[in-house]
C-alpha cells in the first residue's frame, strides 16, 4: 500500500476534526486550532487544507445545518474516515517509535 | 443592536469568483467568523481578515467537478464497444432493407471511385516506366500550309545528324527511328509476325531498356537485333537467343544481340517486339538511301533525351530553325519549326489544333475524375440521408440510454462507431466488387491493372476516405440526437419535436435528392449524345463497300511480282471475286505529296494531295462509286498516266471540268503529266470523324504495299480464309499469312469513343441505380412516417389513387427541378465535346425530353413500390400503431 503522508499541518488539521468528533466544519476547526496552538490560522488555509485531506480520502463530508447567522447557507461537515484514522495511527507510531529510540542522556537533557 | 456588515465588494468577490464546489460553505463558514471576529478582535480587524481570506479563497478558473456518484468507464472500454458493436448489427438485422441499401450503395459508390481511381493512375503513370521519363521527347515539327499550321511527328532524315552536330550539347541522347510496324521474323523454318522497328545505338539507354541478355550495346553492331523477352521465348523456348541468326522481312540477316524485358501495357511501345540498328535501315532500301539527304522527305521520327542541367523550353528555342535553315527556297514558306514534345505528354495531351496543344486523352482524365467524385458524392448523400432518416427513429433509444445513465459523449461515440461499422462493411464490400469487375473493366478500357494492394498511397486515400465518410455520415445523429432531453425523448411530446426535426432536416435532403438526379440525368444525356455521334460517324456514306474486303500487307520482298499469278490462282479457287494492289490499305492513307500543277491553279494554293497507287482492278475491289468518267480500265495503254480524283480534289483545285484536266506533277526533268479520266465520291480511309481529303488515285504495280481481295459473297468467310491461306502458302511459303479485314479495321476507329460510351454508359447506370437506391430508402422512410396519415385518409375516403399521388408528387417535383438544371449543364458540356468533331450529330431537344421521361419514369416505379405499398393497406391495422 502507498505509504500515507502527512504534512504537519494537514496532521494537526485531520487531529484537531477526530477531536471535533461530529461538529468538525470550517470555522469550528479554524477557532479549535487557534486556541489549541495559540497560533494564528487564516480560515482559507484551514479550509483548502480540509479540502485537500478529503481530496486524500482521509475525510469525507457531508453539507447540513443551515443557520441564520450564515445567512441560510449550509455547512460541510467533516469526519474521518478510516484511511484518516490509519494515518493518524501510523504517524502517531511512528513518532513514538523515534521518541522511544531517543537515548536516555538526550532525553534528559529535554528537560523529562 | 447595530450589527456589522462584512464588506460588501468582498462578498461579491467570494460571490463570482470561489470555487462552484464549495462557494456555499466558505459563504457561510465566513460570515460566521466575521461575526467571531468582530467580537474578539474588533471590526477593522475583522474586516482585514474578511477581505483577506475572501482573496485568498478566489479560484477563478475553477469549474465545478462533475458529480461522481456513478463510475464512468472509459469510452473505448471493450465493454462498452462490445455493446456499441451488439447494438449496430442488431440495428442493422432488424432493417434489412435498409442495410441492404446503405451498404451496397455505398459499397456500389466506392467500388466505382476505386476503379476509376485505378484508371486515372494508370493514365496518368503512363511511360513512366522509363527511368528518364522527365528528359526524354520526340522532336516534331509543325509548318503553314494554305493558312493553316499541322503539327506533325513526322522529320527528314538529315535532321538526326544535323541535331547532333551542331546542337550536340544540347542533348545527352539521340536516335532516329522509324515508325513501328509489323515486320517478319524468321529464324531458320519458322516465321512470326512482330512489331518493330529501327532505331540508333543509344535508344535502349534513352528507354531505360532493363536487359535480361547481352547489353545495351547490342545495337551497334551493323547486323544486330534486340528482341523483347516475349518474342525471344515465343522464337527460341528456352534455348539461349544470344548470337542466333534471323532474318527480318525475308531480306535482312541479323543476330540477336539482347535480350529486354517486356514494356508494360501502358507505355508507348507496348507493342515493340524488336529493336534492329537504323544504320541497317538506312540501306535496306533505295528510297531510304535517297532520303539521307532530302530534307524535304519527312517520313521517319526522332527521340531524344535533353541533358541534365538543361529544360525543354532552352533547346526549343535553340533548335527552332534546325529544318528551316536547311530546306529549299521553295519550301521556306512553310516556314517549318521544330520542338520537342515531352514523354510526359505523349500519352495526355498529344492533340494540336493551328499549333497549338489543345490537350487530348487529358480531357477524358478530367472527365472521369469528375464522374468518380461524383457517383461517390451520389453514394455519400444516400448515406448520410439514410442515416439519419433512421436515426431519428431512435429517439426513445436515446431517452432510455440517457435515462439509465449514458452521458452525451458515450451516445456520440455509439453513433459514430455505427457508422464507421458499416462504411467500413461497405469498404470490405467496395474491394471485393472492384477485384471481381476489374478484368471486365480492364478489357472495356483497354488496360491491364491491377489493384493496388501493396501501394501505401492506396490505402491512405480508401482508409481516410472511409474515415471521413463515417465521421460525416455518423456526425448528425452524433450529435444532434445526442442532445435530446431524455424526458422529451420519451414522453409524448416527441412528436412535436420531430416534426420540428423533419422540417429543419428536410431542405438539406431535398437538396441532395435534387443533385443526385442532376448528376444522373446529365450522364443519361451524355451517354445517348456519345452514341449518337459514333452511330452517326458510322452511319456516314463511306464511298465503297467493305463487305468481305480483306487486306493483306505485302512485307517481304517474295509478295512483289507476282501479282498476275496470285490474282488467277485466288480467281481459280473461287474465294474471292476480285484483287487488286495498292499503296495504302484501304482504311488509312500512308502517303501524301506536293507539287502538283494544273491550268488555272491559285499559284498561292499549296497543291497537297493524298495519294495512293493502285492497280487496274482497284475500283472493283473495293467497289468505288463513280460520280463521272470512267475506272482504269486494261483497255487503255495511257492509264498508266491517268488520274482517278475523288470529289475533294475537285472542289480543292477549284476546276468546273475535270475529267481531261492535265495535271503535272514536280518541276524538274522527272515531272510528269497526268489526265484526270475520273472522279469518284469520297471514300473514307483516314478519320471518320474529319472531312475527306483530296486525293489522287495513280495506276502502279511497283510501289504498292496492300494486296486487296473482295471475298466470295456466295462462300463463308472461313472457307474462302482458307482457301486464300492454301494459295498464299503455295506462291509465297516463305510470309506468314496475316490477313486484316476492313470493316474490322473500319470499326477500330471507333474503339475511342465507343470505350468512352461503354464507360459512360456504365456509371450512368450505377448512377442512376444509386440514386434509385437512395430515393427507394427515403420513400419508405416518408411513407413510414405518414402512416397515421395515410390511415386517417383512407377511412375519410381517399382513394389509392389519390394516396399514390400524395406520396409520389413530392419526389417527381424534385426529379423536374433536378431535370430543369441538368439540362443546360449537360447542353454546355457535350455541345463543346462534339466541336470537336468535324462530322458531328446535333443535339436535338427530343434527347432531353426521353432522358426527362426515362429519369421521371425510374422515380416513379421507385417510389410508387412504396407508396402503393402504404396506400392499399388496411387503416385499421396502421391507425393501431403504437
Amino acid at each position: 500500500m502507498k505509504r500515507a503522508f502527512l504534512g504537519e499541518f494537514e496532521e494537526v488539521v485531520l487531529l484537531t476534526v477526530a477531536v471535533l468528533d461530529e461538529s468538525a466544519y470550517g470555522v469550528t476547526v479554524t477557532q479549535e486550532i487557534e486556541q489549541k496552538t495559540g497560533r494564528a490560522v487564516g480560515f482559507s488555509t484551514v479550509h483548502t487544507t480540509l479540502q485537500r485531506l478529503e481530496e486524500k480520502g482521509y475525510l469525507s463530508s457531508r453539507m447540513s445545518g443551515a443557520t441564520a447567522e450564515r445567512g441560510g447557507r449550509r455547512k460541510r461537515f467533516f469526519t474521518v474516515t478510516t484511511a484518516g484514522r490509519k494515518a493518524l495511527v501510523e504517524v502517531k507510531h511512528i513518532r513514538e517509535q523515534l521518541w522511544g529510540a531517543l537515548p536516555p542522556q538526550t532525553l534528559q537533557l529535554m528537560g523529562n | 443592536m447595530k450589527t456589522s456588515k462584512p464588506p460588501r465588494w468582498a462578498t461579491w468577490l467570494l460571490e463570482a469568483f470561489a470555487h462552484p464546489d464549495s462557494r456555499e460553505e466558505v459563504q457561510g463558514d465566513l460570515l460566521e467568523l466575521y461575526a467571531y471576529w468582530v467580537e474578539t478582535v474588533g471590526e477593522r480587524k475583522a474586516r482585514w481578515r474578511y477581505w483577506l481570506n475572501a482573496l485568498k479563497l478566489m479560484r477563478p478558473l475553477a469549474r465545478r467537478k462533475p458529480a461522481t456518484h456513478y463510475s464512468t468507464p472509459f469510452f473505448l472500454s471493450p465493454v462498452m464497444i462490445r455493446n456499441y458493436l451488439k447494438v449496430a448489427f442488431r440495428n442493422l438485422v432488424k432493417n434489412k432493407v435498409y442495410s441492404f441499401i446503405n451498404i451496397g450503395g455505398l459499397a456500389v459508390g466506392m467500388a466505382v471511385a476505386m476503379l476509376i481511381g485505378l484508371w486515372l493512375y494508370d493514365e496518368l503513370s503512363f511511360n513512366q516506366y522509363h527511368k528518364n521519363y522527365d528528359r526524354v521527347a520526340q522532336v516534331m515539327q509543325q509548318q503553314t500550309s494554305n493558312g493553316k499550321i499541322y503539327t506533325q511527328s513526322a522529320i527528314p532524315f538529315p535532321l538526326g545528324n544535323e541535331l547532333r552536330t551542331k546542337y550536340g550539347g544540347e542533348f545527352k541522347y539521340l536516335s532516329m527511328a522509324s515508325w513501328e510496324g509489323e515486320h517478319i521474323l524468321t529464324y531458320g523454318d519458322r516465321k512470326f509476325s512482330k512489331s518493330g522497328c529501327y532505331m540508333e545505338p543509344d535508344a535502349p539507354r534513352m528507354f531505360s531498356l532493363t536487359m535480361l541478355r547481352g547489353s545495351e550495346e547490342g545495337l551497334k553492331e551493323p547486323n544486330s537485333i534486340l528482341l523483347s523477352e516475349s518474342v525471344a521465348k515465343a522464337v527460341f523456348g528456352e534455348a539461349d537467343p544470344l548470337n542466333k541468326l534471323m532474318k527480318i522481312d525475308n531480306k535482312l540477316d541479323v543476330k540477336v544481340t539482347g535480350v529486354y524485358e517486356d514494356l508494360p501495357y501502358n507505355t508507348t511501345f507496348r507493342d515493340l517486339a524488336f529493336i534492329a540498328p537504323w544504320d541497317l535501315y538506312a540501306t535496306s532500301e533505295s528510297w531510304i538511301k535517297r532520303a539521307r539527304d532530302e530534307w524535304g522527305n519527312n517520313s521517319f521520327q526522332l527521340f531524344a533525351q535533353i541533358n541534365d542541367q538543361t529544360h525543354y523550353e532552352t533547346v526549343n528555342k535553340r533548335i527552332l530553325k534546325a529544318r528551316y535553315n536547311n530546306v529549299d527556297e521553295s519550301e521556306k514558306k512553310f516556314n517549318a519549326r521544330i520542338f520537342l514534345h515531352p514523354m510526359r505528354d505523349w500519352h495526355l495531351r498529344s492533340n494540336w489544333e493551328e499549333g497549338v496543344q489543345t490537350g487530348g486523352l487529358i480531357e477524358y482524365v478530367w472527365l472521369f475524375g469528375i464522374v468518380g467524385v461524383f457517383v461517390l458524392l451520389l453514394a455519400c448523400i444516400n448515406f448520410m440521408n439514410l442515416s439519419t432518416a433512421r436515426s431519428e427513429k431512435r429517439a426513445k433509444e436515446i431517452g432510455i440510454r440517457k435515462a439509465i445513465g449514458s452521458v452525451r459523449s458515450q451516445l456520440i461515440s455509439q453513433f459514430l462507431s455505427e457508422s464507421l461499422l458499416v462504411v467500413a462493411v461497405a469498404f470490405v464490400l467496395a474491394l471485393l466488387l472492384v477485384q471481381l469487375s476489374l478484368p471486365w473493366f480492364n478489357e472495356v478500357a483497354n488496360k491491364r491493372m491491377e489493384v493496388l494492394w501493396t501501394h501505401p498511397g492506396f490505402w491512405l486515400l480508401g482508409l481516410g476516405f472511409s474515415l471521413l465518410t463515417g465521421l460525416v455520415a455518423g456526425s448528425y445523429p452524433a450529435l444532434y440526437l445526442s442532445s435530446f432531453e431524455p424526458i422529451k425523448a420519451l414522453k409524448g411530446n416527441r412528436y412535436a419535436s420531430r416534426f420540428q426535426t423533419i422540417r429543419f432536416v428536410s431542405i438539406p435532403r431535398k437538396v441532395l435528392v435534387v443533385l443526385q438526379f442532376t448528376v444522373s440525368v446529365s450522364l443519361i444525356i451524355g451517354t445517348i449524345i456519345v452514341y449518337r455521334q459514333i452511330q452517326f460517324s458510322k452511319n456516314r456514306p463511306i464511298g465503297y463497300s467493305r463487305d468481305g474486303l480483306m487486306m493483306i500487307q505485302m512485307k517481304s520482298p517474295e509478295f512483289y511480282g507476282k501479282f498476275e499469278l496470285l490474282r488467277s490462282e485466288l480467281k481459280r479457287s473461287g474465294a474471292i471475286i476480285e484483287m487488286a494492289e495498292s499503296s495504302s490499305p484501304v482504311t488509312s492513307v500512308w502517303s501524301n505529296n506536293g507539287g502538283f500543277e494544273w491550268a488555272g491553279k491559285d499559284p498561292s494554293l499549296d497543291a497537297d494531295f493524298s495519294t495512293i497507287w493502285v492497280t487496274h482492278e482497284f475500283g472493283k475491289t473495293v467497289g468505288w462509286q463513280f460520280k463521272e468518267g470512267r475506272d482504269f480500265s486494261r483497255d487503255f495503254s495511257t492509264d498508266s498516266s491517268s488520274l482517278v480524283v475523288n470529289e475533294a480534289a475537285v472542289k480543292f483545285m477549284g476546276i468546273k471540268d475535270p475529267i481531261g484536266t492535265v495535271v503535272r506533277w514536280g518541276t524538274d526533268s522527272r515531272a510528269r503529266s497526268f489526265k484526270i479520266v475520273g472522279v469518284i465520291k469520297d471514300m473514307i480511309m483516314d478519320s471518320p470523324y474529319d472531312p475527306v481529303k483530296q486525293a489522287f488515285y495513280l495506276l502502279d504495280y511497283e510501289n504498292v504495299n496492300w494486296i486487296d481481295l473482295k471475298l466470295n459473297p456466295a462462300k463463308s468467310a472461313s472457307e474462302s480464309v482458307a482457301k486464300i491461306e492454301a494459295v498464299f502458302k503455295r506462291v509465297i511459303p516463305s510470309a506468314p499469312f496475316d490477313y486484316k479485314f476492313a470493316d474490322e479495321e473500319f470499326a477500330a476507329k471507333f474503339a475511342a469513343e465507343e470505350r468512352i460510351g461503354t464507360l459512360a454508359s456504365g456509371f450512368a447506370v450505377l448512377a442512376i441505380f444509386i440514386s434509385c437506391l437512395g430515393m427507394f430508402g427515403l420513400a419508405s422512410f416518408v411513407v413510414e412516417q405518414r402512416t397515421k396519415e395515410i390511415g386517417v385518409r383512407k377511412v375519410l375516403g381517399a382513394s389509392v389513387l389519390n394516396l399514390w399521388g400524395l406520396l409520389s408528387k413530392d419526389f417527381v417535383f424534385l426529379v423536374l427541378i433536378a431535370f430543369g438544371i441538368a439540362t443546360p449543364i449537360a447542353y454546355y458540356f457535350l455541345h463543346g465535346w462534339l466541336q470537336k468533331y468535324e462530322y458531328r450529330t446535333e443535339i436535338s431537344w427530343w434527347i432531353f425530353a426521353a432522358s426527362g421521361v426515362g429519369a421521371l419514369t425510374i422515380t416513379l416505379l421507385t417510389v410508387s413500390f412504396q407508396s402503393i405499398k402504404a396506400a392499399l393497406m388496411n387503416p385499421v391495422r396502421s391507425l393501431r400503431t403504437e
